[in-house]
């Protein structure tokens, strides 16, 4: 089992992400270069939050062309595990590893802010050991709004591709929950073949006793799991 | 070249050219003995950049040295390296400053709010730290009456959201205040903290003739040229034809920056670096230079430009963000490159060090000569050691006068003022204040969690609270400034605003271990604004030494005032302190949330009949006229120290300081944590108002839970700290003198609904 974060120059959860993926026995991390053409045989490759270059022009459009991405795609192809998480997930939609896009927050505003979220599917590797039907987990984004076209909608609801949804403390999935304006209340998806997942809020960020929120730490249980088979 | 007309730029230039530029007739004298010479053009726009206020100091540097400015933990003292530098232990030392950005943010609050942020991270990274937080503390007009206020504080908060949040650097605290003085002039500081090991600290120098100097980031652009002359000088209503001296940032680039330095920190191929802020290249290479005693020959046209045909002088202010200067070691230049290669960055060679050599004819030729070159002609030529603070630039001492206000708020007699007959109806009202409110709206739009390092997240607490992950430590950061205290009382107010951030920490179970200040006033040609600078220095100095927290460092702004037509109107002078403590054991740190049903609740320290300042005095009775709150400093000490003994016994399960809005805000906020409310017994000493409302200085209110009870009442008898009961925890009623106050929902929407309500009106 190893696993890869990618490290764009705009990156800035990388670190986050290794640290916390390393803290659950994922570890030692592979850093993978966004100039590099090799994922250096990592089983699970996390693509973090930030800013892949600068995205000044839309989130994640620039570094779908990355040379890293190309590997990530080859991989994903292959049924290998990707997540991507905040500008990962924008990123794996704009080169449509992952279906849908991700638009201004409804509000037109940044928000970073503690969420509730609900997990839609046992069925992945990511959600699979999840046992509360409410997690608090932390957004921080500009450009969070999920959207896809009806079609696409039914087929995620028919493929059990939803993963996470906004909702209340009590799980209660509504439009006051929703802090984004996300259609369907969508928090993250996965693709047809299950091994790709994409997630707007940050399980990283609720990984750590000292920082007082643990809820994101089954999320990486169950990639670790799946990796480690 | 193939013309052969005499450059107008390099002719020499006359007195009338240098006021101009902001020079005053007897600096233009200075500059031709310094010079031996008529100054050309370009020389005389050096030494106006150089010797605005805000290169200078030229109007503060003297009293500001009165500050104390050495301690045991610090390993650089003010004003030697871009930031203070303080020993954390483990090796591991913090570099930390605050900066001003008010005057490009009043007429471009998003562009110059952005670029704040990006430079006080700067002057933290090319020390060889890496930021871990931030944070700002924001100035507005009342945005619940001034549109352009709330275009202010859209704008800012948007800018420093947007720079921040691609930077990658958590926001860990701040304050808002809103007061009509600051309606044309609004205040935008920012802070930054960061850690570097102690063996990788770059020094802001330069030494070794025949290095090379290289620029590297942004290219130069005709952007903030002028910048720091056009911060040194009043907002007026013609301000708005300064906008091309306000900078655009580019956080993606800094970034880029960040991390090549960083890795930069980690060789030792270099002799030094420094971030370009105000006055650009002229800046850096004069004070890197200055430093190290040595010279530099600058060729001007190797500076990768963003448009053709710029002049020398251009170039030379030029305050394009995201730039830096870094001094090599000779032989190492391909290591050097390859690292900013990687981060894809521009990195060009403009210029060698040279030899000290005293200047032909000069009289101040301590140190090395600066030369700049255009196509291999120099164009300008000075001792760099006549342009720097501590050098040649010029020392002024101005004229103070007691403003006649002073006096008139000592009349002030409270026992004036009437009781409402409706103190509940007061108490929502006053959470529903923007200066109490909730600034969820502000906040919000800050990324505070990036670095996964911000343990006040889900347990709030009175400092913002990083952990350092390697060494099991944290640091508690904060900053504070309550202007109104100031104006009323300069030297009092002043010595409240360090004792408060003292206090936010020892809230938080850290101790303080030093201060940097941003020192935002009016005009200091206005010998009543001076006055009040001059009280402020003095009250400062006195509550450093008492607490035992250096100045490390820190940023004048003046000219924050604005001038109409038939009169001027200063702002509050406000001093904002940023302090920086250690919890040597992270999992020792305190939260200023209520835990749970039935826990005791106490007030520490005195309380008094004091409604003086308050904002209840303000937004109630409609009285801008008080002086300062109560405040005794050796009482304030003995609270901090408490408190401290308090929490590592391991006795409270909560502590907050009381300050604005007073106790009531206090509990609300206790409370609004973990939603749960209080019922409390008021002191029948001291008028109801007073002690709900009063912001009486020294005092905080501790949640124990019953089984710490008593210990923590040995630990208090044994004190010299005054302390009462005021009643329980609840479930969430809100209960005072056993009259129902509502519930802590109720209190919520008062305290979350007033900005964002405000907010939605254009």
């Amino acid at each position: 089992m190893k696993c890869g974060v990618v490290i764009f120059p705009g990156s800035n959860c990388d670190e986050d992400m290794v640290q916390v993926l390393e803290a659950q026995g994922g570890g030692p991390v592979e850093r993978l270069w966004h100039k590099e053409h090799d994922l250096r045989g990592c089983d699970l490759v996390v693509l973090p939050g930030g800013f892949s270059y600068g995205d000044y022009l839309r989130s994640g459009a620039i570094a779908r062309f990355s040379p890293i991405l190309q590997e990530v795609a080859a991989h994903a192809e292959r049924g290998g595990l990707v997540l991507g998480v905040c500008n990962g997930f924008q990123v794996l939609c704009e080169a449509g590893l992952l279906p849908g896009a991700l638009l201004h927050n409804g509000g037109q505003r940044f928000i970073c802010r503690n969420v509730h979220i609900t997990p839609a599917t046992k069925r992945t590797a990511l959600t699979s050991a999840i046992a509360r039907k409410v997690l608090t987990i932390p957004i921080a984004h500009g450009e969070g709004r999920y959207h896809i076209d009806a079609a696409g909608l039914k087929r995620l609801k028919d493929g059990d591709q939803v993963l996470f949804r906004y909702c209340d403390a009590e799980g209660n999935v509504h439009e006051e929950a929703n802090p984004n304006g996300s259609m369907d209340h969508i928090a993250g998806v996965c693709n047809e073949g299950r091994n790709v997942f994409g997630m707007m809020p940050h399980p990283e960020r609720a990984a750590d006793a000292l920082l007082g929120n643990t809820d994101g730490m089954a999320l990486f249980t169950g990639l670790l799991k799946a990796v480690a088979v | 070249m193939a013309t052969t007309t005499i450059d107008p730029d390099t002719a020499p230039a006359g007195v009338e050219t240098a006021r101009k530029l902001g020079l005053l007739p007897e600096e233009f004298e200075r500059i031709q003995v310094i010079l031996g010479r008529t100054p050309n053009f370009n020389e005389l726009s050096i030494y106006s950049a150089m010797w605005s206020e805000h290169c200078s100091y030229k109007n503060s540097i003297r009293l500001l040295k009165t500050l104390p400015r050495t301690g045991p933990k610090l390993l650089a003292e003010a004003g030697q390296e871009n930031a203070g530098l303080v020993d954390i232990g483990d090796g591991w030392a913090c570099a930390f400053k605050i900066e001003s950005h008010n005057h490009p943010s009043a007429i471009e609050p998003y562009q110059g709010a952005a670029t704040g942020v990006g430079g006080i991270n700067r002057d933290i990274f090319t020390m060889g730290a890496r930021p871990i937080a931030q944070l700002n503390s924001l100035r507005f007009g009342d945005i619940a009456t001034e549109a352009r206020s709330r275009w202010h504080m859209r704008g800012v908060v948007k800018g420093i959201g947007d720079y921040g949040n691609a930077f990658g650097v958590p926001v860990l605290g701040g304050e808002v205040y809103f007061d009509p003085c600051y309606t044309t002039n609004p205040l935008v500081n920012a802070m930054s903290v960061g850690i570097v090991r102690t063996d990788r600290v770059i020094s802001a120098t330069s030494h070794g003739a025949g290095n090379p100097v290289f620029i590297v980031g942004s290219a130069t652009g005709k952007d903030g040229i002028h910048g720091a002359s056009f911060a040194s000088k009043d907002i007026t209503e013609s301000s708005m034809e300064d906008l091309p001296a306000v900078q655009v940032g580019d956080p993606f680039m800094e970034k880029l920056l960040l991390e090549a330095s960083l890795e930069l920190a980690g060789t030792d191929a270099i002799i030094g670096m420094q971030d370009m802020g105000a006055a650009g290249i002229t800046c850096s290479t004069s004070e890197m230079s200055a430093k190290g005693g040595t010279g530099m020959d600058i060729h001007l046209d190797r500076v990768p430009t963003r448009q053709d045909g710029m002049r020398a002088w251009e170039i030379l202010l030029s305050e394009s963000q995201e730039r830096m200067l870094v001094v090599v070691k000779k032989g190492r230049e391909a290591e050097v490159k390859a690292i900013f290669d990687k981060w894809d960055l521009n990195c060009v060679e403009i210029g060698t060090v040279t030899e000290a050599a005293p200047m032909p004819g000069a009289s101040a030729g301590k140190g090395g000569m600066l030369r700049y070159f255009m196509h291999g002609r120099v164009v300008a030529t000075m001792p760099a050691e006549s342009l720097v603070l501590g050098g040649g630039a010029p020392v002024y001492e101005r004229a103070v006068k007691e403003p006649a206000y002073f006096a008139e708020n000592r009349r002030f007699n409270g026992a004036e003022v009437p009781e409402p007959d409706d103190l509940r109806a007061v108490a929502y009202d006053l959470l529903a204040s923007p200066n109490i409110a909730s600034k969820r709206w502000v906040y919000e739009q800050y990324d505070t969690m990036v670095r996964t390092n911000n343990m006040s997240t889900n347990a709030p607490s009175d400092a913002g609270l990083v952990l350092l992950r390697d060494t099991g430590r944290a640091l508690a950061v904060t900053v504070d400034c309550n202007g109104r205290y100031v104006h009323a009382d300069p030297r009092k107010g002043t010595m409240i605003a360090v004792c408060e951030a003292a206090r936010n920490i020892a809230c938080s179970g850290g101790d303080p271990c030093g201060v940097t200040n941003c020192l935002n006033f009016g005009n200091p040609y206005d010998p009543e604004v001076y006055w009040q600078f001059s009280e402020a220095i003095a009250g400062m100095g006195e509550a450093c030494r008492a607490l035992g927290t250096p100045v490390t460092g820190g940023n004048v702004s003046f000219y924050n005032q604005t001038v109409n037509a038939d009169s001027t109107v200063p702002v509050f002078p406000t001093p904002t302190i940023g302090m920086v403590g250690v919890l040597n054991d992270a999992g020792k740190r305190m939260g200023l949330g209520f835990r749970s049903k039935g826990e005791l609740i106490y007030l520490l320290g005195r309380s008094t009949d004091d409604i003086a300042c308050s904002e209840y005095l303000v937004r109630h009775h409609g009285i801008r006229r008080s002086p300062a709150p109560y405040f005794d400093l050796e009482e304030e000490t003995r609270l901090h120290t408490m408190l401290l003994m308090l929490i590592r016994s391991g006795v409270l399960s909560a502590a907050h300081d009381v300050s604005d809005g007073g106790l009531w805000v206090t509990l609300v906020e206790m409370g609004l944590v973990n939603g749960l409310g209080f019922d409390i017994v008021t002191d029948s000493e001291v008028r109801a108002d007073a002690f709900l409302f009063g912001e009486g200085q020294g005092r905080a209110v501790v949640a124990v839970n019953e089984d710490q009870e008593n210990a923590f009442l040995d630990l208090m008898r044994a004190s010299r700290v005054p302390f009462i009961l005021l009643g329980h925890v609840t479930k969430a009623k809100l209960v005072v003198d056993d009259q129902p106050f509502g519930t802590i929902a109720d209190a919520r929407k008062a305290y979350e609904e007033a900005i964002p309500a405000i907010m939605r009106r254009p």
